[in-house]
């Protein structure tokens, strides 16, 4: 299952920077473990071609490993046993073949294990295109559906599609009413009496939305249940999460009533996803060379999800691509930060629409005609030419502290359950201080204050160390809560997630 | 409760959205709905009023939905608080890319708990030491990015600090200063490590500046402050010292006089002189040791005068003879009272020393007089020694030797140069004086003494009376603290000679042979190390190999990876030499890798072999030539351009 649509990463040719393989570890051991194996007495029979990177790993065992990767997605095979996914080995020999030592010869001819597997994987995208092409649904969930519902059966009986889709609706219907008494009884009783209550109260009513199909609405019951163990405010900010979710039954409720994009977002936020085979093929597709500002893995403990952030060149839109997993294998979408592709995104419907689903690369075409200079939309104006991005050494144009609590302000007014909308904050500085830090904007004098569930996720002193007290370039989310840091640029793309499990005590 | 969300809110720009909101949304507070949301819609009626058939709790969701989606689009910026000041600019050149993933790398590994790591694979939580000194010997900076990790690492690991900090640099400290966790950083381990470029917020500090905070500064500052100026110019460090000094409680008059240690020079003596008379004994103690190291002080000369009266050489005779030494000796005394003359003015002159530690001595009726006038004569012409042949036609041929008197008292004089007067249980006390007189004399002094023998000569003489382990032992430490090198040399002896267990009957050499090897220049260690190595094996080697220069020279290296493989040869499994294997690791020389390859083979199992052992030792030897490659790289990583 997975990106089978995705092509090449690298539509330059040229090699990839160790951190955009580093960036592919499913965790920190492998990146350690891949660090150890990227050196040239390990590796024997190792050469690269077009797209493909070979080797053999001797192990302790007596059989070398045969490992093989397909940059065109990109895509691992490996003799190990290993359940990591890429495993080491796949990790050591793009690391060797980063560092251009040699190691790696370039212009090599497959053996005959490694170019099975390639073919076997070409034609399979082949077919893919081709049925992208035609019209048709794909076979597979694809890159961005989760629930992995397969698109063939609508196309086979919309009748019955059509059926099953009412009486779906009808359960969720059922679980937002459900979930309005339940909240109206809390009302009724007293946000203090759910303190008391505990954890457990919530745990039948999230049951009941898993009953009714609705993972939106079960989502949001758990984050209430979370709530009153939060610290300090928790009475408002509870309120603030009921008030929401009965915002969400309610608009669930009056589908009929709502625009047609507040329907859709309301339909997506309760949880209903649209295939992406279908979504391609009725979406418009928007063609820009995107450029990957950062990424987030997070997990709920069944399913691990990762968020990847876009944003055009041309069009200067966010988008957010979401790829799942099950635990301890890393979703397969591994975009590094900073690179810049050039293709083909559909957006699911929405009022404000952000998530989207990866099609079409073009990774040739964009050599053959490089893109037109953007045009000056939205008043932005880049100097130094589109290339900018493509360096990885330059940090992207952002904005200031007040344009990004606008741009959330005017999400929000089409979106009211977002939380935080992604933003590119140019020249703030972090601030440390007792009561939680701070982006200040030395020349307004106003600031972005972080947002205090960061502390355990991200690492504020890495952004520190970075700024050295001048202003940086800071990717992120911009939400009620403050500002959420995923990215900054020393000049070249930094994440600042998932190190901080480094400095557990910071 | 809207101060919650910490920046302020005006619901300027009202959502507009939010269809099923109702309408009834009043202008009431948020701070209104959260108490009536708190208290329940059964005991507070909420400040709005519900539809036609809409209960309360409905009514008040629909409130709070607005008034939060109304907030929440309406925030606006903080005032920013003042930040930091900017990082001093860092001007040294930044990581080559490979090394920095490197760099990278190494760090992650030491935070991945439980290395799940294969036994054949490198262990690089190792290879931080070596990685930073040589990333600092090339005048490197590390990447802004990996600082946190790095003040992390160094933090853990007290080994790792110097270089850590003198690869961090100015912005290291600056960082450090905003976290406490990374306190550690400004108390003074810096400006240690090798190559340390001057700091230029440290070198920039005025003299004013630097004595103001000498004055005020808490004792971690202080301690780095002393250290920094002591290293730039010795004579100001000491003046900044001496200004404060009586007033310095003597746990911190202790801490600053032994950082003196390392830039010691003649020069600081009065300051040490006058230091012998402090309260505190530990100053004292410390004062007379750093007083000693220094061959010319003046400490060092009366500590040369005592231990001259305790140890002198002299002919082999035997005991029955000394009753007619005895004679001899009271015979001369007698007949011309010279040599007592000559011993007192001696004994007084180079420092006013009060005469009473010596006059007993010269008086006592025993050869030492005798040979006492030897040595004095032999200094200016030797025409006394040769009166006493003459006198004595006996002794015409034997060997010299050492004989030893030690010390009958310690007293004021002696406490005062630091001599510690009462011994540890089990040793005598006159042993112990003696011990120290003879540690605390100038070792150029013996040679001297003793007719001009070079040092191999000295050592070479036979001790009477079962004193050699201690005079020995004496010697090692001078050696030692002095960095004699020919001393040392003399001591340590030939490594081929069998290293006695170490006991009392071993040569004092042996009992700490790391110590004297560390006063050797590095090439000469090496060779010592690896001759023994190759007569003994690795059993004893461990500290020995310690105290090598990395990486190891030629011949070291090729001892230790034969032994290893005459270990392996022998049938012994592998983990009974995991210390060696990892300073091996560590420190072989990684060009050696190629020829350690042919060990990575798994053998055929012979007769007599632990089983399995040869896979194990396969396992051991691949971690080994990995580790080596991994170290080539690193280093071929972080060469310049």
């Amino acid at each position: 299952m997975g990106a089978r649509t995705v092509a090449d990463m690298n539509p330059q040719g040229e090699r990839w920077t160790a951190e955009q393989v580093l960036a592919l570890a499913p965790d920190a051991a492998s990146r350690t473990a891949g660090g150890k194996l990227a050196a040239a007495g390990t590796w024997s029979g190792a050469g690269a071609h077009g797209q493909a990177v070979w080797g053999l790993c001797s192990g302790s065992g007596g059989t070398p490993y045969q490992t093989v990767v397909d940059l065109n997605g990109p895509g691992y095979r490996c003799s190990c046993p290993s359940r990591k996914f890429p495993c080491k080995h796949a990790l050591g020999l793009l690391l060797l073949w980063t560092s251009g030592e040699g190691g790696v010869p370039a212009d090599g001819e497959p053996p005959e294990w490694a170019g099975q597997w390639l073919g076997g994987r070409r034609e399979r995208a082949e077919k893919l295109a081709a049925g992208a092409r035609d019209g048709g649904p794909g076979p597979g969930g694809g890159a961005g559906d989760g629930a992995g519902k397969g698109g063939s059966g609508g196309a086979a009986d919309p009748e019955a599609a059509h059926r099953r889709a009412e009486r779906r609706a009808q359960r969720i219907a059922a679980g937002a009413t459900e979930l309005e008494r339940r909240l109206a009884d809390l009302l009724r009783d007293g946000l203090a009496a759910a303190d008391r209550a505990g954890y457990g109260a919530w745990d039948e009513t999230a049951a009941r939305m898993v009953d009714a199909q609705a993972p939106g609405l079960e989502a949001r019951v758990r984050e209430l249940a979370a709530i009153p163990s939060s610290g300090p405010g928790w009475p408002a900010r509870l309120l603030e999460e009921c008030a929401l979710a009965h915002l969400l039954n309610q608009g669930f409720l009056h589908l009929d009533r709502l625009p047609e994009k507040l329907a859709a977002t309301t339909r997506t936020r309760v949880g209903l996803t649209t295939p992406v085979a279908e979504l391609l093929a009725a979406e418009e597709a928007i063609r820009d060379r995107w450029l990957v500002l950062g990424r987030q893995d997070g997990t709920d403990g069944r399913l691990t999800t990762r968020r990847t952030w876009l944003r055009g060149e041309r069009t200067h839109r966010m988008a957010l691509l979401l790829s799942f997993s099950a635990p301890g294998r890393p979703p397969e979408l591994a975009l590094p930060t900073g690179l810049v592709l050039d293709a083909d995104l559909a957006y699911y419907p929405a009022a404000r629409p952000l998530r989207a689903a990866l099609g079409t690369r073009h990774e040739e075409v964009a050599e053959a005609a490089p893109p037109v200079a953007p045009p000056a939309v939205e008043g932005r104006d880049a100097p130094g030419a589109p290339e900018g991005c493509e360096m990885p050494g330059t940090a992207p144009d952002g904005c200031d502290v007040e344009t990004a609590l606008a741009a959330y302000g005017a999400a929000l007014g089409e979106d009211p359950w977002l939380d935080g909308w992604p933003v590119v904050l140019a020249d703030v500085v972090p601030v440390p201080g007792d009561d939680g830090w701070q982006l200040a904007d030395e020349r307004s004098g106003s600031a972005l204050p972080v947002d205090p569930r960061c502390a355990g996720r991200t690492d504020l002193w890495q952004l520190m160390a970075i700024s050295g007290g001048g202003p940086v370039t800071v990717f992120g989310e911009c939400g009620h809560r403050g500002f959420s840091p995923i990215t900054t640029w020393d000049p070249t793309p930094v994440s600042l997630i998932g190190t901080a499990a480094q400095g557990g005590t910071r | 409760m809207t101060s919650t969300t910490p920046v302020a809110s005006s619901a300027s720009t009202a959502p507009g959205t939010s269809s099923s909101a109702g309408s009834s949304a009043s202008s009431a507070s948020w701070d209104d709905l959260v108490a009536a949301a708190l208290l329940g819609t059964e005991r507070r009626t909420p400040p709005v009023a519900p539809r036609p058939g809409q209960d309360a709790p409905s009514a008040l969701l629909d409130a709070a939905a607005l008034s939060t989606v109304r907030r929440r689009a309406g925030l606006r910026p903080a005032p920013a608080r003042p930040g930091p000041d900017r990082a001093p600019e860092d001007p040294r050149p930044a990581l080559p890319t490979a090394a920095r993933s490197r760099l990278a790398l190494l760090l992650a590994d030491r935070s991945a708990p439980g290395r799940g790591g294969s036994r054949s694979a490198p262990d690089l939580a190792e290879l931080l030491p070596q990685w930073l000194a040589l990333a600092n010997h090339h005048g490197y900076r590390v990447p802004d990015a990996l600082l946190p990790a790095l003040l992390d690492a160094a933090r853990a690991r007290t080994d790792l600090r110097a270089e850590a900090l003198t690869l961090g640099g100015p912005r290291a400290l600056w960082l450090a200063r905003l976290n406490p966790d990374w306190r550690f950083a400004l108390r003074g381990a810096a400006g240690r490590a090798s190559a340390s470029p001057p700091e230029p917020s440290e070198a920039a500090t005025a003299p004013d500046e630097e004595q103001r905070l000498w004055e005020e500064g808490l004792f971690a500052e202080r301690v780095s402050l002393l250290a920094t100026a002591r290293h730039r110019d010795p004579a100001a460090g000491l003046a900044l010292l001496s200004g404060t000094w009586s007033t310095e409680r003597a746990e911190d008059r202790l801490m600053f006089l032994d950082s003196l240690r390392d830039d010691l020079s003649p020069s600081d003596e009065p300051f040490l002189e006058q230091a012998l008379s402090d309260r505190s004994r530990n100053v004292r103690a410390t004062a007379a040791e750093l007083l000693s190291a220094l061959p010319g002080s003046a400490l060092a000369a009366r500590m040369a005068e005592r231990s001259r009266g305790c140890v002198s050489l002299t002919a082999d005779e035997p005991p029955a003879d000394a009753l007619t030494t005895d004679g001899l000796t009271a015979d001369a005394l007698t007949t011309d009272g010279l040599a007592a003359d000559a011993l007192t003015t001696k004994g007084l002159t180079p420092d006013g020393l009060a005469p009473d530690g010596l006059a007993p001595d010269g008086l006592a009726p025993d050869g030492l007089t005798t040979e006492r006038l030897t040595a004095e004569g032999s200094t200016a012409e030797g025409s006394i020694a040769d009166g006493l042949t003459g006198d004595e036609p006996t002794a015409a041929g034997r060997t010299p030797r050492i004989t030893v008197r030690p010390p009958d008292e310690c007293d004021s004089g002696m406490q005062r140069d630091g001599i510690v007067p009462k011994p540890p249980s089990g040793r005598g006390a006159r042993s112990w004086w003696l011990g120290q007189l003879v540690e605390a004399t100038p070792l150029d002094r013996w040679s001297e003494w003793f007719g001009g023998r070079a040092p191999a000569e000295i050592v070479a003489l036979p001790v009477a009376d079962g004193w050699q382990a201690d005079l020995h032992a004496a010697w090692c430490r001078a050696a030692v603290r002095q960095r004699g090198a020919e001393w040392c040399r003399a001591l340590l002896g030939t490594p081929a000679v069998a290293p006695v267990t170490a006991g009392e009957a071993a040569p004092a050499a042996w009992r700490d042979p790391a110590k004297l090897l560390s006063a050797l220049p590095s090439q000469e260690r090496a060779e010592w190390v690896a001759e023994f190595i190759a007569s003994h094996g690795l059993s004893d080697a461990f500290r020995l190999l310690g105290v090598c220069a990395v990486p190891w020279a030629q011949p070291l290296g090729r001892a230790v990876v034969d032994a290893l493989d005459i270990a392996r040869d022998a049938g012994s499994y592998p983990w009974s030499f995991s210390g060696v294997m990892g300073l091996a690791e560590r420190c072989l020389d990684p060009t050696q890798a190629d020829r350690l390859e042919v060990l990575t083979a798994i053998p055929d199992e012979r007769e007599g072999a632990a089983p399995g052992a040869g896979g194990y030792w396969a396992e051991a030897f691949q971690r080994l030539v990995g580790t080596l490659r991994l170290r080539a790289a690193m280093q071929a990583e972080l060469a310049p351009a």
